[in-house]
């Protein structure tokens, strides 16, 4: 192989994964899921009553999602409120999550989820994604499946799975590739998708398989601290 | 004209007619509506376009300004896309706080264009760390019957090809009244474009009319070049709640040169 990854990974190894329930007392759900450096926490309130009014569905309940990082997860402090990436993340999670929940028995109601980044260092869409996909397990939500988050990264040609800041920003040859990806839990099921950079059509496939490996990982992980946290409590 | 949803017998007759390959306008699934381009449709821009493709039509204009550069990249100059949905372009779109999708188009646009390398924006500066020019790449649709953002995406390729760099005073500030001849600098050889494939039940339909876009469940939208002589995807979304196999990515991804190919021919021919 040409190169080396700067954090001395090999190109299908994630970064060491972490993942807790329950760490917000008061939501009705919660969790904590970590890439490495990269934490994110997520609360679920709901279903509960929507305000404004007109935004209610009779038919069903509705799902409402808010990403955003703490002004002090990135070296140049994030002016807090919220940005166009942020709005725009928020709705590619709520997209990420819906195909999993029912939310049909609770209509004119909705979910909350609020996925906030404690600490940034690339990848912080997908670890919301999976603490959030926990955290709405944990309150009860009825859900087909959990839903699971990693970023596919290129550097130069090789496909890379789990980048790091340092490896954002690779320069050099095709330079730096961010495609993160989401999947219903073991299935064929793409939730998200995005990409930046560029990659070749032919390479894309591959890259798609590296993020398929890495989600079932992920899947354990969630279901065991899933696990873990139910044998606490009873 | 103006009736705001899509009825279920619509959907259902689309159902029907793409299982057999079939659309109301007589196209096959994949295919895309032929485009027009005008240059030039706004003379105090640095640079214009105006794409038709069958009854969307957008224009997007260039202006060009000098500033400071951003503290992380003092040897480089900024690329700023933004835009909105009038009202006027269609009874679906409200005035007020941009909505997603308002806020979607631009951001679409901005990857693309930043990710293919299209721009140099190192040739942008002006004097290193002080003065730098910033391409400020602004859409608006006047009309929008579906692929919005494939149309968008020619419009942008366009106009910044169709724009000249304003004049510059001593203090390097800009001269709006002082036209050049020189271009924003490009890398020539890459023109990216973006293709966006929406989804009903299992079939993939390739630039859609507003109906067939109302009536379809998911869409994912992919930016395409060409860098040293290879294709490349440069960007992607995948939008709405409905999921993608692995099977209709790569059968997507496997596609996409090839319309990049026939979009890119035409649009040459209107550059050169």
């Amino acid at each position: 192989m040409a190169i080396k990854r700067p954090s001395g990974r090999g190109f299908d190894e994630a970064r060491k994964m972490d993942a807790k329930v329950g760490i917000i007392p008061n939501a009705d759900g919660s969790a904590m899921f970590s890439f490495g450096d990269t934490i994110a926490i997520a609360a679920v309130y709901g279903p509960r009553q929507l305000h404004p009014q007109h935004m209610q569905n009779p038919q069903t309940g509705i799902l409402r999602v808010n990403y955003d990082l703490l002004s002090f997860s990135v070296a140049d402090r994030k002016k807090p409120g919220p940005s166009r990436r942020s709005q725009e993340i928020s709705k590619v999670t709520e997209w990420a999550l819906l195909p999993v929940l029912n939310l049909e028995g609770f209509p004119n109601t909705v979910v909350d989820v609020q996925i906030y980044i404690l600490q940034a260092d690339a990848g912080t869409r997908t670890a919301g994604i999976n603490a959030a996909s926990m955290a709405l397990a944990h309150a009860g939500i009825p859900m087909k499946n959990l839903v699971c988050s990693v970023a596919v990264g290129k550097l130069d040609t090789e496909v890379a799975v789990d980048p790091d800041n340092a490896e954002e920003h690779f320069e050099g040859g095709e330079g730096h590739t961010d495609m993160p990806i989401a999947k219903i839990g073991n299935t064929d099921e793409f939730t998200l998708l995005q990409l930046d950079g560029k990659i070749p059509p032919e390479k894309f496939t591959d890259a798609l398989n590296m993020g398929n490996k890495v989600c079932s990982e992920i899947y354990e992980i969630q279901k065991n601290a899933l696990k873990k946290f139910t044998e606490v409590e009873a | 004209m103006s009736s705001m949803q899509t009825s279920n017998l619509t959907r259902e007759t689309l159902r029907r007619m793409f299982d057999k390959n079939k659309r109301f306008d007589g196209r096959g699934l994949m295919d895309v509506r032929d485009f027009q381009i005008e240059l030039g449709v706004s003379n105090k821009a640095e640079g214009s376009a105006r794409v038709r493709m069958g009854k969307t039509d957008v224009v997007v204009g260039v202006k060009m300004q000098t500033g400071t550069p951003y503290p992380d990249s003092p040897d480089k100059g900024n690329l700023m896309v933004s835009g909105d949905l009038l009202p006027l372009a269609s009874p679906r779109f409200e005035s007020g706080p941009p909505k997603f999708d308002a806020i979607e188009l631009p951001r679409l646009m901005d990857r693309m264009i930043r990710e293919s390398g299209m721009i140099d924006l190192k040739k942008l500066v002006i004097t290193e760390g002080e003065n730098v020019w910033t391409v400020i790449v602004d859409i608006y649709p006047i009309n929008d019957d579906g692929s919005l953002i494939d149309a968008a995406s020619i419009g942008c390729i366009a106009a910044v090809h169709n724009a000249r760099l304003p004049g510059l005073t001593d203090k390097g500030q800009v001269d709006y009244d002082k036209k050049t001849d020189n271009p924003i600098p490009l890398s020539k050889e890459i023109m990216p474009l973006s293709f966006t494939f929406f989804k009903l039940g299992d079939k993939l339909v390739l630039n859609p009319t507003r109906e067939e876009e109302e009536a379809c469940e998911g869409k994912i939208t992919f930016g395409i070049s060409k860098w040293n002589g290879k294709h490349m995807i440069n960007s992607c979304q995948k939008g709405w709640e409905t999921t993608f196999k692995q099977a209709e990515l790569e059968e997507i991804a496997k596609i996409l040169p090839d319309k990049y190919e026939d979009a890119m021919k035409k649009l040459k021919s209107y550059l050169n």
